[in-house]
Protein backbone atom coordinates (compact mmCIF):
# COMPACT_ATOMS: atom_id res chain seq x y z
CA UNK A 1 0.00 0.00 0.00
CA UNK A 2 2.63 1.89 0.77
CA UNK A 3 4.40 1.50 -2.45
CA UNK A 4 1.21 2.85 -4.17
CA UNK A 5 1.08 6.43 -2.17
CA UNK A 6 4.51 7.17 -2.54
CA UNK A 7 4.67 6.58 -6.39
CA UNK A 8 1.19 8.23 -6.30
CA UNK A 9 2.48 11.51 -4.17
CA UNK A 10 5.22 11.75 -7.43
CA UNK A 11 2.88 10.80 -10.26
CA UNK A 12 0.35 13.55 -9.04
CA UNK A 13 2.97 15.77 -8.25
CA UNK A 14 4.08 16.13 -11.79
CA UNK A 15 0.96 16.11 -13.11
CA UNK A 16 -0.40 19.24 -11.26
CA UNK A 17 2.74 20.85 -11.74
CA UNK A 18 2.27 20.19 -15.62
CA UNK A 19 -0.77 21.74 -15.32
CA UNK A 20 0.04 24.45 -12.77
CA UNK A 21 3.36 25.60 -14.48
CA UNK A 22 5.33 24.96 -11.27
CA UNK A 23 7.76 22.39 -12.31
CA UNK A 24 10.40 24.77 -11.87
CA UNK A 25 9.44 24.80 -8.19
CA UNK A 26 9.14 20.53 -8.30
CA UNK A 27 13.02 20.48 -9.43
CA UNK A 28 14.21 23.05 -6.11
CA UNK A 29 11.66 20.71 -4.01
CA UNK A 30 13.23 17.41 -5.32
CA UNK A 31 16.74 18.16 -4.39
CA UNK A 32 16.34 20.22 -1.64
CA UNK A 33 14.17 18.41 0.22
CA UNK A 34 16.74 15.17 0.09
CA UNK A 35 19.44 17.26 1.48
CA UNK A 36 17.10 18.19 4.34
CA UNK A 37 16.47 14.17 4.99
CA UNK A 38 19.81 13.59 5.57
CA UNK A 39 20.75 16.65 7.41
CA UNK A 40 17.44 15.75 9.66
CA UNK A 41 19.07 12.58 10.14
CA UNK A 42 22.16 13.31 11.21
CA UNK A 43 20.93 15.75 13.53
CA UNK A 44 18.78 13.11 15.34
CA UNK A 45 22.01 10.83 15.52
CA UNK A 46 22.91 12.87 18.59
CA UNK A 47 19.19 12.12 20.82
CA UNK A 48 18.85 8.43 19.52
CA UNK A 49 22.66 7.79 20.24
CA UNK A 50 21.79 9.45 24.05
CA UNK A 51 18.97 7.47 24.58
CA UNK A 52 18.72 4.40 23.57
CA UNK A 53 22.25 4.06 25.03
CA UNK A 54 20.64 5.06 28.66
CA UNK A 55 17.61 2.23 27.97
CA UNK A 56 19.96 0.14 27.23
CA UNK A 57 21.27 0.71 31.18
CA UNK A 58 17.87 0.17 31.91
CA UNK A 59 17.70 -3.19 30.32
CA UNK A 60 20.83 -4.84 31.40
CA UNK A 61 19.32 -4.05 35.18
CA UNK A 62 16.73 -5.50 34.91
CA UNK A 63 14.18 -2.88 34.71
CA UNK A 64 12.21 -4.37 32.21
CA UNK A 65 11.29 -6.96 34.51
CA UNK A 66 10.70 -4.56 37.42
CA UNK A 67 7.95 -3.02 35.06
CA UNK A 68 6.65 -6.50 34.02
CA UNK A 69 5.82 -7.09 37.50
CA UNK A 70 3.75 -4.17 37.70
CA UNK A 71 1.57 -4.82 34.60
CA UNK A 72 1.15 -8.06 36.04
CA UNK A 73 -2.43 -7.61 37.11
CA UNK A 74 -4.04 -5.38 34.51
CA UNK A 75 -2.19 -8.17 32.16
CA UNK A 76 -4.63 -10.33 34.22
CA UNK A 77 -7.36 -8.39 33.50
CA UNK A 78 -7.04 -7.90 29.44
CA UNK A 79 -6.32 -11.40 29.05
CA UNK A 80 -8.93 -13.67 30.94
CA UNK A 81 -8.12 -16.83 28.35
CA UNK A 82 -4.71 -17.33 29.29
CA UNK A 83 -4.09 -19.74 32.09
CA UNK A 84 -1.92 -19.02 35.01
CA UNK A 85 1.58 -18.87 34.47
CA UNK A 86 1.57 -19.81 31.11
CA UNK A 87 4.99 -18.62 28.87
CA UNK A 88 2.49 -16.20 27.01
CA UNK A 89 2.14 -14.34 30.16
CA UNK A 90 5.79 -13.91 30.25
CA UNK A 91 6.19 -12.50 26.91
CA UNK A 92 3.09 -9.84 26.99
CA UNK A 93 4.19 -8.68 29.78
CA UNK A 94 7.77 -7.87 28.14
CA UNK A 95 6.26 -6.38 25.12
CA UNK A 96 4.29 -4.07 26.97
CA UNK A 97 7.33 -3.03 29.27
CA UNK A 98 9.71 -2.73 26.09
CA UNK A 99 7.08 -0.67 24.23
CA UNK A 100 6.96 1.88 27.46
CA UNK A 101 10.24 2.10 27.33
CA UNK A 102 10.39 3.11 23.76
CA UNK A 103 12.46 -0.19 22.65
CA UNK A 104 10.62 -0.82 19.70
CA UNK A 105 13.66 -3.54 18.90
CA UNK A 106 13.12 -5.17 22.23
CA UNK A 107 9.40 -5.23 21.71
CA UNK A 108 8.33 -7.07 18.55
CA UNK A 109 10.15 -10.12 18.91
CA UNK A 110 9.00 -10.48 22.37
CA UNK A 111 5.26 -9.59 20.77
CA UNK A 112 5.54 -12.03 17.75
CA UNK A 113 6.86 -14.97 20.93
CA UNK A 114 3.77 -14.14 22.36
CA UNK A 115 1.69 -14.34 19.64
CA UNK A 116 3.19 -17.95 19.17
CA UNK A 117 2.13 -18.85 22.44
CA UNK A 118 -1.28 -17.44 21.87
CA UNK A 119 -1.35 -19.68 18.27
CA UNK A 120 -0.65 -22.66 20.25
CA UNK A 121 -3.40 -22.09 23.14
CA UNK A 122 -5.92 -21.49 20.03
CA UNK A 123 -5.61 -25.45 19.15
CA UNK A 124 -2.86 -24.26 15.80
CA UNK A 125 -5.74 -22.43 14.08
CA UNK A 126 -4.85 -19.90 11.40
CA UNK A 127 -7.44 -17.64 12.94
CA UNK A 128 -6.86 -14.66 15.63
CA UNK A 129 -8.23 -15.48 18.75
CA UNK A 130 -9.58 -13.08 21.01
CA UNK A 131 -6.26 -12.72 23.37
CA UNK A 132 -4.41 -12.28 19.71
CA UNK A 133 -6.57 -9.16 19.15
CA UNK A 134 -6.02 -7.87 22.37
CA UNK A 135 -2.66 -7.84 22.21
CA UNK A 136 -2.85 -6.29 18.79
CA UNK A 137 -5.14 -3.46 20.25
CA UNK A 138 -2.38 -2.59 22.46
CA UNK A 139 0.40 -2.74 20.52
CA UNK A 140 -1.33 -0.26 17.94
CA UNK A 141 -2.00 2.09 20.54
CA UNK A 142 1.52 1.36 21.95
CA UNK A 143 1.71 3.95 25.28
CA UNK A 144 5.37 5.33 25.36
CA UNK A 145 7.17 7.34 27.97
CA UNK A 146 9.26 8.99 25.75
CA UNK A 147 8.80 10.08 21.67
CA UNK A 148 12.59 10.02 21.39
CA UNK A 149 12.41 10.45 17.04
CA UNK A 150 9.92 13.24 18.16
CA UNK A 151 12.02 15.05 20.67
CA UNK A 152 15.14 14.85 18.41
CA UNK A 153 13.17 16.51 14.94
CA UNK A 154 11.59 19.02 17.12
CA UNK A 155 15.66 20.25 17.84
CA UNK A 156 16.83 20.18 15.27
CA UNK A 157 14.27 22.82 13.94
CA UNK A 158 15.26 24.74 16.86
CA UNK A 159 12.22 24.55 18.82
CA UNK A 160 12.05 26.83 22.11
CA UNK A 161 11.30 23.48 24.13
CA UNK A 162 11.52 20.06 22.46
CA UNK A 163 9.83 18.15 25.24
CA UNK A 164 6.66 20.13 25.74
CA UNK A 165 5.16 17.40 23.31
CA UNK A 166 5.88 14.98 26.45
CA UNK A 167 2.70 15.52 28.77
CA UNK A 168 0.19 15.89 25.81
CA UNK A 169 1.48 12.76 24.16
CA UNK A 170 1.05 10.71 27.25
CA UNK A 171 -2.09 11.93 27.57
CA UNK A 172 -3.34 11.15 24.20
CA UNK A 173 -1.38 7.51 24.18
CA UNK A 174 -3.23 7.09 27.80
CA UNK A 175 -6.61 7.88 25.47
CA UNK A 176 -5.90 5.91 22.41
CA UNK A 177 -4.84 2.68 24.62
CA UNK A 178 -8.17 2.78 26.94
CA UNK A 179 -9.68 3.12 23.81
CA UNK A 180 -8.69 0.35 22.01
CA UNK A 181 -9.23 -2.00 25.21
CA UNK A 182 -12.74 -0.86 25.16
CA UNK A 183 -12.87 -1.11 21.81
CA UNK A 184 -11.63 -4.80 21.35
CA UNK A 185 -14.19 -5.68 24.70
CA UNK A 186 -17.15 -4.49 22.74
CA UNK A 187 -16.44 -6.19 19.53
CA UNK A 188 -15.87 -9.73 21.48
CA UNK A 189 -19.00 -9.73 23.35
CA UNK A 190 -20.45 -8.46 20.02
CA UNK A 191 -18.77 -11.59 18.27
CA UNK A 192 -20.35 -14.04 20.66
CA UNK A 193 -23.76 -12.90 20.51
CA UNK A 194 -23.38 -13.57 16.71
CA UNK A 195 -23.44 -16.85 17.45
CA UNK A 196 -19.59 -17.73 17.60
CA UNK A 197 -18.60 -19.42 20.42
CA UNK B 1 0.75 25.55 30.71
CA UNK B 2 2.84 25.94 33.57
CA UNK B 3 2.84 22.72 34.85
CA UNK B 4 2.80 21.07 31.61
CA UNK B 5 6.30 22.97 30.81
CA UNK B 6 7.76 21.74 34.41
CA UNK B 7 6.47 18.20 34.04
CA UNK B 8 7.93 17.83 30.92
CA UNK B 9 11.01 19.45 31.88
CA UNK B 10 11.56 17.49 35.12
CA UNK B 11 10.31 13.95 33.81
CA UNK B 12 13.47 13.26 31.41
CA UNK B 13 16.26 14.01 33.59
CA UNK B 14 14.54 12.21 36.72
CA UNK B 15 14.26 9.32 34.30
CA UNK B 16 17.47 9.36 33.31
CA UNK B 17 18.67 9.46 37.43
CA UNK B 18 16.26 6.56 38.28
CA UNK B 19 17.94 4.58 35.60
CA UNK B 20 21.63 5.55 36.42
CA UNK B 21 21.18 4.50 40.15
CA UNK B 22 19.02 1.54 39.44
CA UNK B 23 21.93 0.61 37.06
CA UNK B 24 24.31 0.90 39.35
CA UNK B 25 22.60 -0.47 42.29
CA UNK B 26 22.49 -3.91 40.05
CA UNK B 27 25.91 -3.53 39.53
CA UNK B 28 25.48 -2.88 35.68
CA UNK B 29 28.71 -0.94 34.44
CA UNK B 30 26.39 1.79 33.57
CA UNK B 31 29.37 3.78 30.96
CA UNK B 32 30.15 0.52 28.81
CA UNK B 33 26.64 -0.47 28.86
CA UNK B 34 25.72 3.18 27.76
CA UNK B 35 28.36 3.34 24.83
CA UNK B 36 27.22 -0.22 23.52
CA UNK B 37 22.86 0.68 23.39
CA UNK B 38 24.76 3.98 22.18
CA UNK B 39 25.92 2.27 19.04
CA UNK B 40 22.20 0.88 18.27
CA UNK B 41 20.92 4.59 18.42
CA UNK B 42 23.97 5.42 15.92
CA UNK B 43 22.46 2.76 13.17
CA UNK B 44 19.04 3.34 13.81
CA UNK B 45 19.70 7.23 12.71
CA UNK B 46 21.88 5.74 9.27
CA UNK B 47 19.45 3.20 8.49
CA UNK B 48 16.37 5.84 8.44
CA UNK B 49 18.55 8.14 5.86
CA UNK B 50 16.71 6.28 2.77
CA UNK B 51 13.13 5.77 4.25
CA UNK B 52 13.31 9.70 5.04
CA UNK B 53 14.91 11.24 2.16
CA UNK B 54 12.23 8.41 -0.24
CA UNK B 55 9.31 9.92 1.51
CA UNK B 56 10.69 13.87 1.92
CA UNK B 57 11.01 13.94 -1.80
CA UNK B 58 7.81 12.65 -2.37
CA UNK B 59 6.00 14.92 0.30
CA UNK B 60 7.49 18.04 -1.27
CA UNK B 61 6.97 17.08 -4.77
CA UNK B 62 3.55 16.89 -4.13
CA UNK B 63 3.32 20.24 -1.90
CA UNK B 64 5.58 22.24 -4.03
CA UNK B 65 3.77 21.25 -7.32
CA UNK B 66 0.40 22.86 -5.00
CA UNK B 67 -1.44 19.34 -5.01
CA UNK B 68 -1.56 19.44 -1.56
CA UNK B 69 -3.20 22.70 -1.43
CA UNK B 70 -5.75 21.20 -3.91
CA UNK B 71 -6.82 18.94 -1.17
CA UNK B 72 -6.44 21.02 1.43
CA UNK B 73 -9.16 23.43 0.11
CA UNK B 74 -11.01 20.74 -0.58
CA UNK B 75 -10.70 18.96 2.62
CA UNK B 76 -11.06 22.24 5.32
CA UNK B 77 -14.63 22.79 5.26
CA UNK B 78 -15.53 19.32 5.96
CA UNK B 79 -12.93 19.09 8.66
CA UNK B 80 -13.47 22.13 9.95
CA UNK B 81 -17.01 21.76 10.81
CA UNK B 82 -15.31 19.30 13.54
CA UNK B 83 -12.57 21.33 14.66
CA UNK B 84 -9.89 18.89 12.64
CA UNK B 85 -6.79 21.51 11.28
CA UNK B 86 -7.22 19.98 7.65
CA UNK B 87 -3.17 19.87 7.93
CA UNK B 88 -2.65 16.89 9.94
CA UNK B 89 -5.44 14.46 8.39
CA UNK B 90 -3.10 13.30 5.39
CA UNK B 91 -0.60 12.44 8.43
CA UNK B 92 -3.52 10.68 10.50
CA UNK B 93 -4.00 8.29 7.18
CA UNK B 94 -0.52 8.12 6.96
CA UNK B 95 0.03 7.02 10.65
CA UNK B 96 -1.69 3.48 10.11
CA UNK B 97 0.44 2.52 6.82
CA UNK B 98 3.56 3.51 7.60
CA UNK B 99 5.51 4.45 10.31
CA UNK B 100 8.57 6.04 8.46
CA UNK B 101 6.10 7.92 6.07
CA UNK B 102 4.56 9.55 8.98
CA UNK B 103 7.98 10.60 10.43
CA UNK B 104 8.71 12.09 6.87
CA UNK B 105 4.97 13.78 6.82
CA UNK B 106 5.52 14.99 10.64
CA UNK B 107 9.61 16.22 9.78
CA UNK B 108 7.57 18.48 7.07
CA UNK B 109 4.67 20.01 8.95
CA UNK B 110 7.43 20.76 11.63
CA UNK B 111 9.34 22.38 8.85
CA UNK B 112 6.59 24.50 7.09
CA UNK B 113 4.86 25.76 10.80
CA UNK B 114 7.35 25.37 12.66
CA UNK B 115 7.61 23.42 15.42
CA UNK B 116 6.48 25.28 18.53
CA UNK B 117 3.23 26.03 16.54
CA UNK B 118 -0.15 24.72 17.22
CA UNK B 119 0.50 22.47 13.76
CA UNK B 120 3.63 21.96 14.90
CA UNK B 121 3.27 20.68 18.26
CA UNK B 122 -0.24 18.73 16.85
CA UNK B 123 2.03 16.83 14.29
CA UNK B 124 4.38 15.47 16.79
CA UNK B 125 1.84 14.30 19.43
CA UNK B 126 0.16 12.96 16.71
CA UNK B 127 3.18 10.85 15.78
CA UNK B 128 4.16 9.92 19.29
CA UNK B 129 0.67 8.70 20.35
CA UNK B 130 -0.01 5.79 18.20
CA UNK B 131 1.92 2.75 16.68
CA UNK B 132 1.78 1.89 12.78
CA UNK B 133 -1.32 -0.62 12.57
CA UNK B 134 -0.67 -1.85 9.18
CA UNK B 135 2.35 -2.88 10.28
CA UNK B 136 2.32 -3.92 13.68
CA UNK B 137 -1.11 -6.15 11.89
CA UNK B 138 1.07 -7.34 9.17
CA UNK B 139 4.47 -8.29 11.19
CA UNK B 140 2.38 -9.79 14.61
CA UNK B 141 -0.22 -12.02 12.30
CA UNK B 142 2.19 -12.81 9.58
CA UNK B 143 4.78 -14.05 11.74
CA UNK B 144 3.03 -16.77 13.10
CA UNK B 145 0.42 -17.19 10.05
CA UNK B 146 -2.98 -15.87 10.76
CA UNK B 147 -5.06 -15.25 8.31
CA UNK B 148 -8.56 -14.94 9.64
CA UNK B 149 -7.70 -11.59 11.81
CA UNK B 150 -11.47 -11.05 12.65
CA UNK B 151 -12.38 -7.67 14.16
CA UNK B 152 -8.57 -7.08 14.56
CA UNK B 153 -8.64 -4.34 11.58
CA UNK B 154 -11.29 -2.32 13.20
CA UNK B 155 -10.20 -2.30 16.51
CA UNK B 156 -6.31 -1.47 15.57
CA UNK B 157 -8.18 1.09 13.03
CA UNK B 158 -10.39 2.83 15.81
CA UNK B 159 -8.20 3.16 18.07
CA UNK B 160 -5.67 5.33 15.85
CA UNK B 161 -8.83 7.68 15.42
CA UNK B 162 -9.23 8.15 18.99
CA UNK B 163 -5.64 8.62 19.22
CA UNK B 164 -6.19 11.29 16.44
CA UNK B 165 -8.91 12.81 18.11
CA UNK B 166 -7.11 12.61 21.74
CA UNK B 167 -4.18 14.45 20.52
CA UNK B 168 -6.26 17.58 18.82
CA UNK B 169 -7.84 17.45 22.44
CA UNK B 170 -4.79 17.33 24.50
CA UNK B 171 -2.91 19.79 22.35
CA UNK B 172 -5.70 22.25 22.46
CA UNK B 173 -6.19 21.55 26.12
CA UNK B 174 -3.39 21.89 27.51
CA UNK B 175 -1.91 24.63 25.35
CA UNK B 176 -4.26 26.73 24.04
CA UNK B 177 -7.30 27.01 26.70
Amino acid sequence: MVNYIWMGMMVVGFVVAAINGSMDKVNEAIFTSAKEAVTLSFGMISILVFWLGIMKIAEKGGLLEVLAQLFRPIVKWLFPDIPKDHPAQGYILSNMAANLLGLGNAATPMGIKAMEQLKILNGGKNEASRSMITLLAINTSSITLIPTTIIAIRMSYNSQSPTDIVAPTLLATAVATIGAILIDRYYYYRSLQKGGK
Amino acid sequence: MDFVQSFSVWFIPLLIGFILLYGTYKKVPTYETFVEGGKEGFSIAINIIPFLVGMLVAISVFRASGALDYIMLAMRPIFSLFHIPAEVVPLGLMRTISGTGALGMTSDLIATHGPDSFIGRLASTIQGSTDTTFYVLTVYFGAVGIKKMKYAVKVGLLADLIGFLASIAAISLLFYS
